[in-house]
Parts: C-alpha cells; structure tokens; sequence
C-alpha cells in the first residue's frame, strides 16, 4: 500500500457477482453476498444439528443449541404469551441469521489470502427484506385474528375524545415507520463498525508507512483502538440481534392481542 | 466556500448526533442501574424493557451516523 493511499472504507461493501453478470436486464447473479449466505447456510445448519443428536447426556454443542432456542423460546412467550410458541420459528430465524450473520462478518477471515470477507447483515436489502416478512406477519395475524377491529390498535382506550384525536395521528405514523426502524437497525449497525474498523486499520497500515516515533506512536494507539472496536463489534452484534427478536416478538404481540 | 468542503463540514455536523444518541443510551443504561441497585429481585424483568429503550435512543444516533454517510458518500450535487 502506498504511504499516501487514499481510505475508502466503503469498498468492503461492494457486491461483486462472481458468477454471472448483473445488469440492468440481469438482475440475478450469483454475488459474494450469495456466497456468504451459503456459508452462514452451512455454518447454522452445522451447529444445529450438532446440537439436535438428543442424547441423555447432553454434550457442549446441544447445551449450546438448547439454550439458545430456550433463550427464544423464553423472550417469545414472556412477551407474547401462550400463543408465543406458534412464532417461534420466525423469531427463532431472524435472530440466529442475525446473530450468526454479524459474527461471521467480524471473524478476520482476511488474513486468509485471497479471501474477502462480507457481512450480509450491513446490506439494507438483507435486513430490510426481514423486517418485511415480520410485518407481513403481524399484519396478516392482525387481520386474520381481529379483521377490521384492527385499526382499534391506533386508539387508545381510556382517553378522552380531544385526546384521541391527537394521539390516534402519532400511534399511526409510529406505526408506520417501524418496519423502516426495525430494518435499519441492525444495517446501520453493522455498517458503522466496519467503517470504524477499516479506517482505523488503515490508520495503523499508514502509521507505519511514514515511519518516525509519531507514525509509529499513532500505529500502536490504532492497533490497540482496533481490538477494542473488535471486541465491541461482537457484542453489538449479538445485542442487535436480541434486539431485533425482541422488538419482532413485541410487534406480533401487539397484533395478537390489540393492547 | 465550496462544495468538497462544505460537504465535509456538514458531515461533521451530523455526526453531533452521534453524540447525543450516546448520553441517550448513558441515561437508559444509568437509570436502569438506579432501579436495580434499590431493587434487585425486579431487575432480571425489566431487562426487555431495559433493550427496547437502548434500542430506541440508540436508532436515532445511528441515523445520524447515516445522514453523515450519505452526505460524504451518496451525495454528488
């Protein structure tokens, strides 16, 4: 790398097809998102049915599946109810693709010649399509469940009339703008750490590049930055994925049980 | 002044909000532990709600992260 390189902490979130070409009259291709989908596909399904061999002694990889389906299974009934359990699978889903996702894209796969990592998760196609599903989902249980006395969900009860006629506005659009928030979310997440990450290391590359007691003080104070961000990149990882269920298992509660 | 910089000072600008979202997510976190140190046994309830509030203060820092990005990156007027 040249000492004056430019940073651009956007390339890592290039979409290149690998196989096929994307057009504007081809929109399919097989891209290095769709590989890293395949790996995550892989890596799952490994861990879960590592986990699911039901032995009476339970060896790690069971305690590890088990409690993290118990862990769902908790969060979906306590906010949910008795009924939670018919949702599992959805909650279930998005949180271990989540999580899943956003660990994967923070291992340093790229110490690995040739290898490009990509976190799925830092594209707004990705989890926007997610939170998509899980409003088709609490829209259809609304409807379904209440037919059209789902709109009371907007009104809220034991209000007076002046009130009502000001709240039932701001209850709508708040409404309205949760499947954006709730995709967002987790994207924007993702995508703030790895820029983080990507200048900061090159801010460590470049230190060392200009040599002298400066350029090599700013390299160790980045490096040492960028274990940090690191470490911290696991846990927002793993918190925007409970959050994502969480929110996911309240919003189906809502349209479930109206108030 | 002209554009380039005008871009970059109006991307420092937004990144303020960053800031904000941080005493946000401080008070939620600062709050919680308030209840929890009086009332220990309730806490392990309240922590679904503990993550929503983070979530909620926290969104509104990250989006300002995103006007930030999209005025550095996406904007090319």
């Amino acid at each position: 790398m040249a000492v004056e390189s430019k940073i651009d902490p956007m390339h890592q979130f290039m979409i290149d097809p690998i196989y096929g070409q994307l057009g504007s009259n081809n929109p399919f291709a097989f891209t290095n998102s769709s590989l890293w989908m395949l790996v995550l596909l892989a890596v799952i399904t490994g861990f879960m049915l590592m986990g699911m061999r039901r032995e009476l002694v339970p060896n790690r990889w069971q305690v590890a599946a088990e409690g993290l389906v118990g862990f769902v299974n908790n969060m979906v009934t306590s906010s949910i109810g008795k009924e939670g359990r018919t949702y599992l699978p959805w909650v279930f889903t998005a949180f271990i693709f989540i999580l899943f996702a956003n660990l994967i894209g923070a291992m340093p796969f790229a110490v690995v010649p040739g290898a490009h990592p990509f976190t799925v998760t830092s594209q707004f196609t990705v989890t926007g399509v997610m939170s998509i599903i899980t409003f088709a989902i609490v829209l259809g249980v609304g409807f379904w469940k209440h037919g059209l006395h789902f709109f009371s969900l907007f009104v809220p009860q034991g209000t007076p009339f002046i009130l009502k006629l000001l709240i039932t506005p701001v209850e709508i659009i708040s409404f309205a703008v949760r499947p954006f928030s709730l995709g967002l979310r987790p994207f924007i997440a993702m995508f703030a750490g790895h820029i983080l990450l990507d200048v900061f290391g090159n801010f460590v590359v470049q230190g060392l590049n200009s040599g002298g007691a400066a350029g090599y003080g700013v390299s160790a104070l980045c490096f040492v930055f960028v274990i940090f961000v690191n470490a911290l990149e696991l846990l927002v990882g793993a918190i925007q994925a409970y959050v994502f269920a969480l929110l996911t298992s309240l919003y189906i509660n809502d349209a479930v049980h109206l108030h | 002044m002209d554009l380039a910089s005008a871009k970059v000072i109006g991307a420092g600008l937004a990144a303020i909000g960053v800031g904000a979202a941080a005493a946000g997510v401080g008070y939620v976190f600062g709050a919680f532990l308030q209840g929890a140190l009086r009332n220990p046994a309730a806490a392990d309830g309240q922590q679904g709600r503990l993550f929503i509030g983070f979530a909620a203060a926290e969104l509104l820092g990250l989006m300002a992260f995103a006007v930030a990005m999209i005025i550095l990156y996406a904007f090319n007027g």
